[in-house]
Order: structure tokens, then C-alpha cells, then sequence
């Protein structure tokens, strides 16, 4: 996930200063110096850099008096509150009317996710916002540019519409523009083409079809891997169409995207979405003040939260709940509590936000998610009694099921086991959500 | 010393007209670059710790990356040390050198593709999503068909939508012929498909494409794996190149791109695109530095020859010296 590695440096650095009992200006150096090369590691910009060090002097100066905290937590939280500052500071929406489709431009350099957003963004529009959706095909210079937007329109159950590629896109977004304002769709989103910064007559055209459409809003995509140079393109292209948002691709793929970061900051422009994956439905809002704590390790658990929220219904939750509570868990319930889990996204994902949780890596993280499909296959081979009452399960009937699953008695004993934990942990989970924490040996479940 | 002067005059006798597009091209990075570094020397009558912070913030807003870039500064600080030097212009020169050497020193500098002795080269084109995979490819088609070699493309990208008729239209184009599958076929078996047709019709150059991924996805780069086993299968030895493509505007996630692709698909050369924006496209260097691969060709426009060899005189002369 992106940020990881800022957090893990993040972590190292306050793991080092935990051991000072205070903090002085020289641990106070060594310490800024060592965020300074995590952020510029992170591709964050070198001028952004500058001011964000300045500022965590500054205020750490300034907040010695507070003298109750531990030097760590209160570096912790100034570090925290200038990533949100330059992360945010505020949720940002789109400004959709109510009378009127919505008109969307989306602009960025060549290869930086415009299409695919595209899609993306119809995707929310229809299934989240309930608004039938127009995509209008203006990049007439890549090959094949409109039949991608063609088969993503498809994909996602949007109308495009295209006049080929040898008409001006301005004309093209105007027509799209009437289109949907006759036919009273919900949105347009208009893709445009990659174009350089530098490139005056694209740029132009660009400036003419937002004169032409007058859109609500300008969407500059960028590419999370992009360098220090992504700060530069984003203001030229603020300082030619005023832009509205920022929505950061490829956040899946990356572990740092620092250079978004600092478009932010520079630009004020808001981070509106971020893509984490190339399915349709990889399209985020973005948050900043949660995205800031991920930094520094506190996990994103609001995402978390709503993502159980989309995936798993709330009857499915209750139910598995409540029989956890009442000891009444079964095999059942702990496969439905794996799948409910695997639906969320992939395992590793969902670790990632989740704080205090063990450090594993992908291998590890691969294993664990075979290892669901075969408890799977175990629960399946079982009969309705055995999955409710797995006492009763012998070595004739382990041996029956192992056979008809295709494992070994020894992993059936595992499963079983596994299932043991699970139900003892279900029972322990009633007081710690009355406490607000994770329960400790919630880890033991990945082993 | 006298390295820039060497680096001059050896610019002066190369064919004028590649010369040309490739300082064009590099242009905005160039004048970025040089600008920053004589207005730097300008200000400075003798150089002190702030004029090497400054260097710093320069190599970094390349993309140099932090760690090379501390490496490089250290380096030059030492070696001005030891030629008792403190004016900015040679320090500039020490700067130049020791990035020249870095590069030099870390293995072979090659451009064309190394063509096989007997039977179809193949060439493995990979990279992340969005990069100019498909856009090379169609330059290095041109460049080979140019140079009156015969060149087949392979359209292994049956994943993003529209990618193979993307392909498909450049192959038109440039009246070449293409290889492709359904879209979702397996791309493998597209690999095998186009290794089958390379030999039967024996045709010189095989140029496979493939879908853009995160170096992130294990299972879609164990599937690169499969592709390069597929096509050493049928033909022996292939794929004899594999190209990984670069974003010029790529930071720091370059070379965590380059070590994944690295370590499944064994890359031979870096194409490194989009440098007619203003990126400088730094990270080669970080790139060269921890991996020893050596960038090939270089994308500098839209247009179809819009590709040159990679040559780092050229290079270092577009990012240091000059206007």
C-alpha cells in the first residue's frame, strides 16, 4: 500500500527517539534529518520538504513547554498535524448541482489513468450516486483511445459518446455537453488526451473546451509513482484551467506517492479520489487526516470500517455477532467470517489498516489466503451436524473428510484448532469492544 | 579533466540531425538543468557548504534520488578537497565527471539490440501500466523496418481494454505484420502464437507486448515469468532482449520497478520515455547505480521516430552543459 514505507521509516525514527528520556536540539536534528531523507525517498518535493522540516522545528520549539508528554508522542503528534495540514486539511466533494447533469473534465499527462478513471468515476456516479452517466470521447490523437473508452463505457454500463477522431474535441465536448443536458443524464465525464504541460496548443485546447462547457469540475489525474517534477505540471495546469481536484492513480501499485502529496500542498488543489486497483470499482475518496495517521502508523481504520460496511450486510455482521457472544460460534460462521473478510479485498489490504496488527509480507500474506480456500473445502466435506457440533468429530470421520477434501488429517486438526482460537477469541472480543481495543493475539490468527 | 570539451567535441562529430532532435527534445529538461546550475555558479564567487547544498537540491529535483545523490555530492566534496578547487566551474566539472564515471563504471553501455545469430531475436517489451509500452514498441518497429530488418509485433496485452487494436493500428501503419489473441485470451499462449509465426515466416525481429502492471501484483508478474519460459521454449534463448519501459516523469518507485521486473524477467536495457516534458528523468541514474542496467533508447516525442539511442555524452552534455 502507499505510504507503507513512509510509516515504517516514520517508525524507526520514533522507535530511536522512545529510548531518550528528552529531547534535545541535537536528537531534535538527527531525527528532522532522517524525515527529511524518508520524505525525499517518498518523492516528496524537495521545497515541500523544506517547509514541512521548518515547520516540525518550529513547532516543536515552540511546544517544549508541553512538558507532560513523552518527546516521542509529542513529535508524533506535531509530525501528525502538519502531514494532515499538508495532506488536506478538509474531505473534499464534487460540486455536483441538483437541477442539472453534473460536467466533468479529466486532464493529466500521457499514461496516467484517464481512461481507466473514467470508468472509474462512472462506476460511483451510477451505483453510489444513482446518476445515469455520459462519457464523451475527446482524446482523438492516441490510437485506439475511443474504443478503450468504448469497452470501459461498456464495462461500467455508460453511455460514450463519439464523433470519431478527425473532429475538433472542442466541438466534441460541446455536442457531448447537449447530449447530455437534452437526454437528462446525471453526469458527463469528458476524457481528454494526455498532453504535456508544456505543449501550448493542447493546453489551449483544453482552456477552449472548459470556456465551451464551463465544467464543475476539472479533475487533474496523477500518477502516484510520478517524481519531483509532478509538483511543476500540476501548477501549469492549475495556472491554465483553474483546477477543481486532484485524483491520484495507481496508489496500489505504489508504496510511497509523495509527489501527490505535495501537489497538494503547493497547489491547494484537493486530492478528491485515489485509484487502488484496475478493477472498476478501485476508485477511493480521498481522506487526508486518515491517510496522514496511516503515515504515521495509526492505521486506517475508518476505511476499514467502511469498506466492511459496503462489502458484508449488516444483518450477515449481526448475526455472526450475536452467536460469538453467545459461545454459539460453529464451523459455519467462521467460514462465512472468511469469506466476508476475503470480499473486503485482499488480505493484505485490509491488514495494512489495521493498527498493532503483525507485520507480514506478501508470501506469508499468499499463504494465509490458500489457506482460507482449504478450510473451505474442509467445512464443505463436513456434514450440517459436524459443522455445528465439531466435537464430535473422530478419526474415522476426520479421515472421511480429509479424503473428501483432498487434504491430510493433519490438516484437519489444524482447522480445528484454528477454529478453537477463533471461538475463544470471539468471546474475548465482547470486553475489548467495550474497551475500544484489538484484542493482543489477534495475530495468532495469521500463523 | 577537460571532460566537458571531450564531451563537446564528441557531440560535434555525431550525425547532426539525431543530434538535434535528441537536444530538442531534451530541451526543457536541459535548459531546467544547465540554467540552474551556471545561474548557480554565477552567484558564487567561491564555493562553501551552501553551494554543495545547493548541487544537492538540483541531482534531487532530478529524480537522482537522495541516497546516490548524498553519495555523488560526498564524492565531489572530497575530490575538490584533494585539487585544492573552490571556484563553482570546476566544481561543476567534478560533478559531471563523477557522474560520467558512476555510469561507465558500472558495466556495459550498449544501445541497438544484439541480434541473434540464427533465427528470430526476440524482444520482450514490460513495464508498469500507463508508461508508453505500446508507443515504443512502434518506434522500435520503425527504427528495425528502417534498417531493413523484418519485424513482427506481438500484442500479448489482452487484458486493458483496447490495447491490442491500439497495437493493431501502428502495425497497419507501418505495414508490418501482428500477432494477437482475444481479448482475455491467456497471454502466453499469444507469446507462443507469435514465437510460432516469427520462425515460420522467418522474420529477423519479434517485438512482444504486454499489459502494463504494478511490480505489486505477484500473480501478474509471475504471468511475465510464464511468458518469457513460453517464447525460450520455442525459440531457443529467447527472449534475447527484454526492454523495461520508464516513465520519464517516474521518482523514486523506479528502481523498486526495475529490482521486481528485474528479478522475473532478467532486463537487458531500459527504454526511458516522455522526455520532452520537463522531468529529467533522473532515476536512470539511480537505476544504473544499484542495478547496473543500462538505458538503451530514449522517447523524446509523439511522433514515430521520435526514439534515440540512448547515449550518455548526449545525455549528461543535454542535462549539464550547453545553453
Amino acid at each position: 500500500m502507499a505510504f507503507e514505507e513512509l510509516t515504517d521509516r516514520f517508525n524507526a525514527i520514533f522507535k530511536k527517539l522512545r529510548g531518550q528520556a528528552r529531547l534535545t536540539e541535537s536528537n531534535m536534528d538527527d531525527m528532522l534529518k532522517e524525515i527529511r531523507i524518508a520524505l525525499l525517498q517518498a518523492d516528496v518535493n524537495y521545497k515541500v520538504v523544506k517547509d514541512f522540516i521548518a515547520k516540525v522545528r518550529e513547532e516543536s520549539i515552540h511546544q517544549k513547554v508541553l512538558e507532560t508528554l513523552s518527546p516521542s508522542q509529542m513529535v508524533v503528534k506535531i509530525v501528525d498535524e502538519q502531514l494532515t495540514e499538508l495532506l488536506g486539511p478538509e474531505d473534499a466533494t464534487l460540486n455536483i448541482p441538483s437541477t442539472r447533469p453534473i460536467v466533468i473534465m479529466l486532464v493529466g499527462l500521457q499514461g496516467t489513468g484517464k481512461t481507466t478513471t473514467a470508468g472509474k468515476l462512472s462506476y460511483y456516479f451510477k451505483h453510489k450516486l444513482n446518476k445515469r452517466v455520459l462519457l464523451a470521447a475527446c482524446d482523438v490523437y492516441r490510437p485506439a483511445a475511443i474504443e478503450q473508452l468504448q469497452t470501459v463505457g461498456q464495462q461500467v454500463g455508460a453511455d460514450v459518446f463519439s464523433l470519431g477522431s478527425d473532429v475538433d474535441p472542442v466541438e466534441i465536448a460541446s455536442k457531448a455537453k447537449e447530449k447530455a443536458f437534452n437526454d437528462h443524464y446525471g453526469a458527463l465525464i469528458i476524457d481528454t488526451a494526455g498532453r504535456l504541460q508544456i505543449d501550448d496548443q493542447l493546453m489551449d485546447e483544453l482552456n477552449n473546451m472548459k470556456e465551451a462547457v464551463s465544467p464543475e469540475e476539472i479533475l487533474l489525474v496523477v500518477d502516484a509513482m510520478a517524481g519531483q517534477d509532478a509538483v511543476n505540471v500540476a501548477m501549469a495546469f492549475h495556472e491554465k484551467l483553474d483546477l477543481t481536484g486532484i485524483i491520484m492513480t495507481k496508489l496500489d501499485g505504489d508504496s510511497r506517492g509523495g509527489a501527490a502529496l505535495s501537489i497538494k500542498y503547493m497547489s491547494g488543489v484537493p486530492i478528491k479520489f485515489s485509484g487502488t486497483g484496475e478493477k472498476m470499482t478501485d476508485l477511493d475518496i480521498f481522506h487526508p487526516d486518515r491517510m496522514a495517521e496511516r503515515i504515521l502508523g495509526m492505521g486506517d481504520v475508518l476505511t476499514l470500517v467502511e469498506q466492511a460496511e459496503d462489502n458484508i450486510s449488516e444483518k450477515e455482521l449481526k448475526k455472526t455477532a450475536n452467536r460469538a457472544m453467545s459461545g454459539k460460534f460453529d464451523l459455519n460462521d467462521m467460514v462465512d467470517n472468511l469469506k466476508s473478510v476475503q470480499r473486503m479485498g485482499p488480505l493484505s489490504s485490509i491488514m495494512g489498516m489495521i493498527p498493532g496488527m503483525p507485520k507480514i509480507d506478501k508470501s506469508q500474506m499468499e499463504r494465509v489466503e490458500k489457506e482460507t480456500v482449504q478450510i473451505e473445502a474442509i467445512v464443505n466435506s463436513m456434514t450440517p451436524e459436524e459443522r455445528e457440533h465439531p466435537e464430535i468429530l473422530k478419526y474415522s470421520r476426520k479421515q472421511r473428510i480429509a479424503n473428501g477434501s483432498g487434504t491430510t488429517l493433519a490438516d484437519i486438526n489444524r482447522v480445528l484448532k484454528q477454529y478453537e482460537m477463533m471461538k475463544d477469541q470471539m468471546k474475548q472480543m465482547e470486553k475489548y469492544t467495550k474497551s475500544g481495543k484489538m484484542p493482543p493475539n489477534m495475530g495468532g490468527l495469521m500463523r | 579533466m577537460g571532460l566537458i570539451s571531450f564531451i563537446k567535441d564528441k557531440f560535434n562529430k555525431k550525425d547532426k540531425e539525431v543530434d538535434e532532435k535528441y537536444v530538442k527534445g531534451m530541451d526543457k529538461s536541459r535548459k531546467n538543468f544547465s540554467s540552474k546550475l551556471s545561474s548557480l555558479s554565477r552567484s558564487y564567487k567561491k564555493v562553501n557548504q551552501e553551494y554543495f547544498d545547493e548541487l544537492e537540491e538540483i541531482l534531487i529535483e532530478s529524480d537522482v534520488g537522495v541516497s546516490l545523490t548524498i553519495k555523488i555530492i560526498e564524492e565531489v566534496m572530497n575530490e575538490a578537497k584533494k585539487r585544492k578547487v573552490d571556484n563553482p566551474d570546476d566544481i561543476n566539472e567534478i560533478l559531471i565527471e563523477k557522474m560520467f564515471y558512476e555510469y561507465t563504471s558500472k558495466g556495459d553501455i550498449p544501445s541497438d539490440i544484439r541480434f541473434s545469430s540464427s533465427g528470430p531475436t526476440v524482444l520482450l517489451v514490460v513495464g508498469a501500466n500507463g508508461v508508453g509500452k505500446t508507443t515504443s514498441i512502434a518506434k522500435l518497429a520503425y527504427r528495425y523496418k528502417n534498417m531493413g530488418k523484418s519485424v513482427m509485433l506481438c500484442a500479448a496485452d489482452t487484458f486493458r481494454a483496447a490495447a491490442v487494436e491500439q497495437l493493431t493500428i501502428w502495425a497497419n501503419r507501418l505495414e508490418i505484420p501482428i500477432v494477437n489473441g482475444d481479448s482475455n485470451a491467456d497471454p502466453a499462449s499469444v507469446a507462443y502464437e507469435g514465437a510460432k509465426k516469427a520462425k515460420e515466416d522467418n522474420i529477423d525481429l519479434l517485438i512482444v507486448d504486454t499489459a502494463g502492471r504494478l511490480q505489486t501484483k505477484t500473480n501478474l508478474m509471475d504471468e511475465l515469468g510464464k511468458i518469457k519460459r513460453v517464447l525460450g521454449k520455442e525459440i531457443p534463448g529467447a527472449p534475447h532482449e527484454t526492454f523495461l519501459i520508464i516513465d520519464g516523469t517516474t521518482g523514486q518507485n523506479g528502481v523498486i520497478q526495475a529490482k521486481q521486473f528485474n528479478e522475473v524477467a532478467e532486463i537487458s536495457g531500459i527504454v526511458l520515455t516522455k522526455l520532452d516534458g520537463t522531468s529529467k528523468g533522473g532515476i536512470i541514474l539511480a537505476i544504473r547505480d544499484e542495478l547496473g542496467i543500462p538505458v538503451r533508447f530514449v522517447g523524446v516525442g509523439e511522433k514515430i521516430d521520435d526514439l534515440v539511442e540512448f547515449d550518455l555524452d548526449q545525455y549528461l552534455y543535454g542535462l549539464c552543459v550547453g545553453a
